[in-house]
């Protein structure tokens, strides 16, 4: 079984330290979710962890089935078996969601190989009438012009054909009305059994995401780090009581 | 006869830092002896010479002594354009190279120097595949010409200048050097001085070529100057489209293209004209192309502009029949080192014209894009129509975009509309690409692809097909 191991992992953007030893190991089939107020490093970890350029790891290791990712590309990393749900995914003009998908899953092939076009649309349907998506949808540019909500099945959409072995949604909810939301964790529930279900790890700012999408484990982050773990039900404690009651009893934990 | 030696194989593996082109398909060299060859330099004597071994008619040798005196007394245009044209050194060109005159009907009869270099651009099996007709120019002849029969019955002429002048000179003479005169520039008078090649069609009234015609223009030697001419006349209700395919080794040295292109699409008639053009980064690229609309007439080129060193192409049309229709849509990709300097031109001359500019440049790196056009509509004319696109994008923020339209519509009984628009290739969308597993020239080259998409449909698939894989080689060599 795949699994994501976060080793007291520690980043920067420019000088400025935002994740400051951050652990946690994420199994094949488990809903990790990590919640927090804003600026307590959530979205950093996610896209560090993915490989973006802007974000420099300054300690600790990220390894995903025992193998340090650290030095690899973005693209070697998603082809290793990675995927980020983009909060604010980027539009590409004049490429279809179909074009779009075809050239990443071609891209997971070894050299040479061909991908089978029929084969492939046939999955590609598949996984869309599974998310319950208009064929439609796929001949339209990516991400260009959508919605919010268009952009978030999108990008379940893409994760459903790529099928990672760890996912990293990061504020999945944000931007979407309650249908929406409903309908986006359809899509990912439709995606937590079988045998090539990922471990996802669920970064959202609000519990109600977490009333659709249920996590196996429930994280709160502050400061860069984990300062509580639990199962849902810390969910709804945090609901009742507000951000501010971690706030203190991290002030007293570290007076 | 002696084997051809390979004295220049692929360099895929060859990593120019600066340069960074990857332009595998066209960058081979075999090594070919030339029967004719008008030595280095140009004067009278290049031109008696090029005149005397196609044994012209004695006005086609005075026309291109005339011309010749036209090319110097003109100067550079490099009031306006750029400055690198001063680096053209016309004493150090050779201005006709060729093993013979007459080209061959079959793949079969073509020396095998020769042919091995079309076989490997895969000349023969797209001319199986798809086109009504062929023709190879290999520096300064066609060493292939053949238009399948089913074709040439229905009167269609399909052949090179040199034997366009000679055996249909009836038609010949009465179209050449009307739509672009000797004196139009310093290049079409060079051109018209020491032309050679190209392609003359002909098709009679009311045929309609189901397939495309198609012509490949091969630069094989050093310090060479390619100069095609060529002239297509649809008659009355006649349609034909024509593709051109071009490629070059890459030289230290530079090389020079100066073709001259003439359409006459006469009433009701209908020419497409596309080019794929992939030059070795070596390339001076300068080429005058205008076609005339007569009544109820259409014109379209469609314009790919991959490769040379500098490249400066504007397509017209002059719309000089009622409701003739214009349009061109253009693709520049300027990557490290290269200079796209195109655009369109948009003369109408008549009442209920309409024409339609499409100009997408895209430039990497080091490289420079440029788009100039021209659109004149004068003020006693009614009812023409004319919409102008030119769309920029950049990658990476070296690179350079200009655009200088100039549309000129007086009176008030017709309509322009212009849209510009810039674009980037951000950091962010190639992050997101790559998060899904693609590489970064793989996410370039799909972000570039999707950028002229819409254009890119608009060609013969087989065409678009290797549109896209000259997109992709280009991307793959500008990541460092």
């Amino acid at each position: 079984m795949s699994q994501l191991e976060i080793k007291d992992l520690h980043i920067s953007i420019g000088d400025k330290p935002i994740v400051k030893g951050f652990t946690l190991t994420i199994k094949q089939g488990e809903v990790h979710a990590i919640m927090g107020p804003n600026g307590t490093g959530k979205s950093t970890l996610a896209k560090a962890i993915a490989g973006h350029p802007d974000y420099t790891i300054t300690g600790g290791d990220v390894l995903l089935d025992g193998k340090s990712v650290l030095a690899m590309e973005p693209d070697e990393r998603a082809r290793a078996g990675l995927f980020l749900a983009f909060q604010y995914p980027s539009e590409i003009p004049g490429v279809s969601i179909a074009n779009f998908l075809r050239a990443a899953v071609q891209a997971r092939m070894a050299e040479g190989e061909e991908l089978d076009a029929s084969g492939y649309y046939k999955r590609l349907y598949a996984k869309m009438d599974l998310l319950k998506i208009d064929r439609k949808f796929t001949s339209r540019s990516v991400n260009e012009g959508f919605s919010g909500g268009e952009k978030k099945r999108c990008e379940i959409l893409q994760m459903a054909m790529l099928e990672p072995k760890v996912a990293l949604m990061d504020e999945t909810d944000s931007g979407l009305d309650i249908d929406a939301l409903r309908i986006v964790a359809e899509g990912v529930n439709a995606q937590r059994s079988g045998p090539s279900a990922p471990g996802i790890l669920l970064i959202t700012h609000y519990q109600r995401l977490l009333d659709y999408i249920v996590p196996d484990f429930v994280h709160v982050m502050y400061a860069g780090r984990i300062v509580k773990s639990g199962d849902k039900s810390l969910a709804l404690e945090l609901e009742a009581k507000g951000y501010d009651w971690v706030k203190k009893e991290f002030a007293a934990a570290t007076a | 006869m002696k084997p051809p030696t390979e004295i220049e194989t692929a360099v895929a593996e060859e990593n120019n830092p600066v340069v960074g082109i990857d332009q595998t398909k066209g960058d081979f060299q075999y090594k070919v002896d030339y029967a004719f060859d008008a030595g280095t330099g140009l004067s009278e004597d290049t031109v008696r010479y090029i005149s005397t071994v196609k044994k012209e008619a004695p006005w086609i040798l005075e026309f291109r002594l005339a011309a010749l005196k036209t090319f110097r007394s003109k100067p550079m245009p490099t009031h306006w354009a750029t400055k690198d044209l001063e680096n053209i050194n016309f004493d150090k060109i050779r201005y006709y190279l060729s093993q013979g005159q007459k080209p061959k009907r079959t793949w079969d009869e073509v020396p095998d120097d020769i042919k091995k270099t079309f076989e490997r651009l895969g000349i023969p099996e797209q001319e199986r595949k798809f086109l009504a007709g062929v023709e190879a120019q290999f520096d300064s002849e066609a060493a292939y010409s053949n238009i399948k029969e089913i074709v040439a019955k229905q009167g269609v002429i399909f052949c090179n200048s040199t034997e366009g002048l000679r055996e249909h000179p009836e038609i010949f003479r009465k179209f050449f050097g009307k739509v672009i005169p000797t004196g139009d520039n310093k290049f079409s008078a060079l051109n018209s001085a020491v032309f050679s090649g190209g392609s003359f069609i002909y098709v009679p009234k009311g045929v309609k070529v189901a397939q495309p015609l198609q012509a490949y223009f091969r630069i094989n030697a050093e310090n060479f100057g390619q100069f095609e001419r060529t002239l297509i006349i649809a008659d009355e209700g006649a349609e034909v489209v024509y593709m051109e395919g071009c490629t070059a080794p890459k030289f230290s040295t530079s090389t020079l293209h100066s073709a001259v292109v003439e359409l006459v699409a006469l009433k009701g008639a209908k020419i497409q004209y596309i080019t794929v053009q992939n030059w070795a980064n070596n390339v001076f690229n300068l080429v005058t192309k205008r076609g005339v609309a007569h009544e109820d007439a259409e014109i379209k080129w469609i314009d790919c502009n991959i490769g040379s060193r500098l490249t400066m192409k504007y397509p017209g049309v002059v719309l000089k029949g009622e409701r003739a229709r214009g349009e061109v849509l253009s693709i520049a990709l300027a990557n490290d080192g290269q200079h796209q300097d195109t655009g369109a031109k948009m003369i109408h001359a008549a009442n209920n014209t309409t024409s339609n500019i499409i100009a997408k440049s895209i430039s990497v790196g080091q490289g420079r894009s440029t788009y100039r056009g021209v659109v004149h509509i004068p003020k006693h004319l009614k009812g023409c129509k004319n919409n102008t696109e030119c769309d920029a994008l950049l990658i990476n923020t070296n690179s350079r975009t200009d655009t200088y339209p100039a549309i000129s519509v007086k009176g008030d009984r017709n309509a322009t509309q212009h849209e510009a628009s810039v674009s980037k290739v951000s950091e962010d969308m190639i992050f997101y690409m790559q998060s899904r597993g693609l590489t970064e020239a793989q996410a370039m080259s799909l972000a570039v692809n999707g950028f002229i998409n819409d254009l890119a449909r608009e060609f013969p698939m087989e065409y678009s097909v290797e549109l896209k894989r000259l997109i992709d080689l280009e991307m793959e060599g500008s990541v460092g």
